[in-house]
């Protein structure tokens, strides 16, 4: 009972830090946003308001983003493309490396844990690594106004897919496909809410195999990572547990981003005064966000990252479009 | 065939394995990130493009910035690596390519267990990594 009502405490105490963190992230969110009409060459604000509100943002950021199991670059790009002054080819590259960064700092623990399957991650990762190169060769051949168009347009669809698309936290695998058993691809995970042990197995592996082809694609060409077409992936369609689905999705994040981030820098689209606070922010955050995996709740999770991706998908959409630049 | 009891996947000897190498590899890259960029704040290693000048080029195009500041691509920076802002390239880099090591370890690790399929998947990976790196696919030299 005393064992009971001490981790309800914790649990609220967890909450209420969450709260805070997100009241924090909205303060923070809104004050680049009012700066933006002054975030224009002859700005009356020094250079370095923008790499410091960059890195708190991005520390932010990367708290919401794993547990969202989304990847920070999906809430990065549109965010920082659409309130920052960098030009998108710059935030994209960031982008990549904060959705590398935050991924890189999250799948250790999440493998040591049990919450990330290496043997699931791998060869999604092969053919994503693979599509996502020419991805981002085709993203950087785009004109901007046209990536953040269709970025805003993604992004409002990644709204509607999370609010539409029923997640399952512990699917049910009648019988695992053949591709999955001869890979050896099942594992138990021990559910830290609820202190289930929990066995899982997969179906469909060929057709998520090719899904993973398309997802990498969009990963290179927006910078935006891909969490948010991993987790769905992998949770509705080849029935992996929604935990699993997300510390997952990280690692081959980690590996799909490393190869779409090294055409960014080989072309240049790496500016370190946009990359490196963004990157570092991130990483500070998601280890905060791998810890808050286990004790939060899905649908909490699910209801901050939607509102989050809604607000900056219309921004995006209105900026590609030249109604609100 | 199932190459792996049911036992939970964190206890898996290949991911023990590669999260060790994939943690320190991060560590190294952010530390080599955090130091380069504190020495590039501080103006301890002087800037190919000086930072009061960003506000003006930050805004371009990647390929009008690199025109405008004469910036190199592909692995050219490697040569002005001792300017604050292209000293960072070398943390992100590392960040970028700290997933091949524990990828290249593992490679040893399946065929000795005769997991030859997992052998070749981390080698695939492996060498879209390197050629992604090198410029080959990607143009950039």
């Amino acid at each position: 009972m005393l064992e009971c009502r001490s981790s309800m405490t914790d649990l609220s105490g967890l909450r209420r830090k969450w709260r805070l963190a997100m009241l924090l992230f909205a303060m923070v969110f809104c004050m680049p946003a009012m700066a933006a009409g002054s975030a224009v060459p002859g700005s009356t604000l020094p250079w370095w308001f923008w790499p410091m509100a960059l890195f708190v943002t991005c520390f932010l950021i990367g708290i919401v983003a794993v547990p969202a199991g989304i990847g920070g670059g999906t809430l990065f790009v549109p965010i920082i493309g659409g309130f920052f002054p960098f030009h998108l080819d710059f935030v994209r590259g960031a982008g990549l490396l904060v959705a590398l960064a935050s991924a890189l700092a999250a799948a250790p623990m999440l493998l040591r844990s049990g919450l990330s399957s290496l043997r699931l991650a791998l060869p999604l990762a092969l053919l994503a690594s693979i599509s996502s190169v020419a991805g981002a060769l085709l993203g950087l051949a785009l004109p901007a106004s046209l990536i953040q168009t269709a970025l805003g347009l993604i992004v409002l669809g990644i709204v509607a897919l999370m609010l539409m698309a029923k997640k399952s936290e512990f699917p049910v695998v009648e019988r695992p496909d053949r591709l999955s058993s001869a890979l050896g691809i099942h594992g138990v995970f021990i559910d830290g809410a609820s202190g289930k042990t929990i066995d899982w197995q997969v179906h469909r592996t060929p057709v998520g195999l090719v899904l993973f082809l398309a997802i990498g694609v969009m990963a290179g060409m927006f910078g935006i990572g891909a969490g948010w077409a991993n987790v769905p992936a992998l949770n509705l369609l080849m029935g992996v547990p929604l935990k699993v689905s997300a510390g997952t999705s990280g690692l081959v994040l980690s590996l799909v981003d490393s190869s779409a981030a090294w055409v960014y820098i080989n072309r240049g689209a790496v500016l370190p005064m946009v990359a490196v606070p963004s990157v570092v922010g991130m990483m500070l955050g998601a280890r905060i966000g791998a810890r808050l995996l286990h004790v939060l709740k899905g649908a909490v999770i699910r209801k901050m990252v939607i509102t989050l991706l809604l607000f900056a998908g219309i921004r995006a959409l209105l900026k590609g479009l030249g109604v609100w630049v | 065939m199932s190459l792996h009891a049911k036992e939970p996947a964190g206890t898996q000897a290949d991911a023990q394995r590669y999260a060790k190498l994939l943690d320190w590899g991060t560590r190294l890259g952010l530390i080599a990130l955090v130091i380069s960029f504190s020495a590039y704040l501080f103006e301890l290693l002087p800037p190919h493009v000086p930072v009061s000048q960003l506000p003006q080029v930050w805004g371009l195009p990647a390929k009008a910035f690199l025109e405008q500041t004469q910036t190199p691509t592909g692995w050219g920076w490697l040569a002005l690596a001792s300017r604050g802002d292209l000293s960072n390239l070398i943390g992100i880099a590392l960040l970028a390519g700290c997933s091949l090591p524990p990828l290249i370890a593992l490679i040893p690790w399946y065929l000795r267990r005769r997991d030859r399929a997992y052998a070749v998947v981390c080698a695939g990976i492996a060498l879209v990594l390197l050629l992604a790196a090198s410029g080959t696919l990607t143009g950039g030299h």
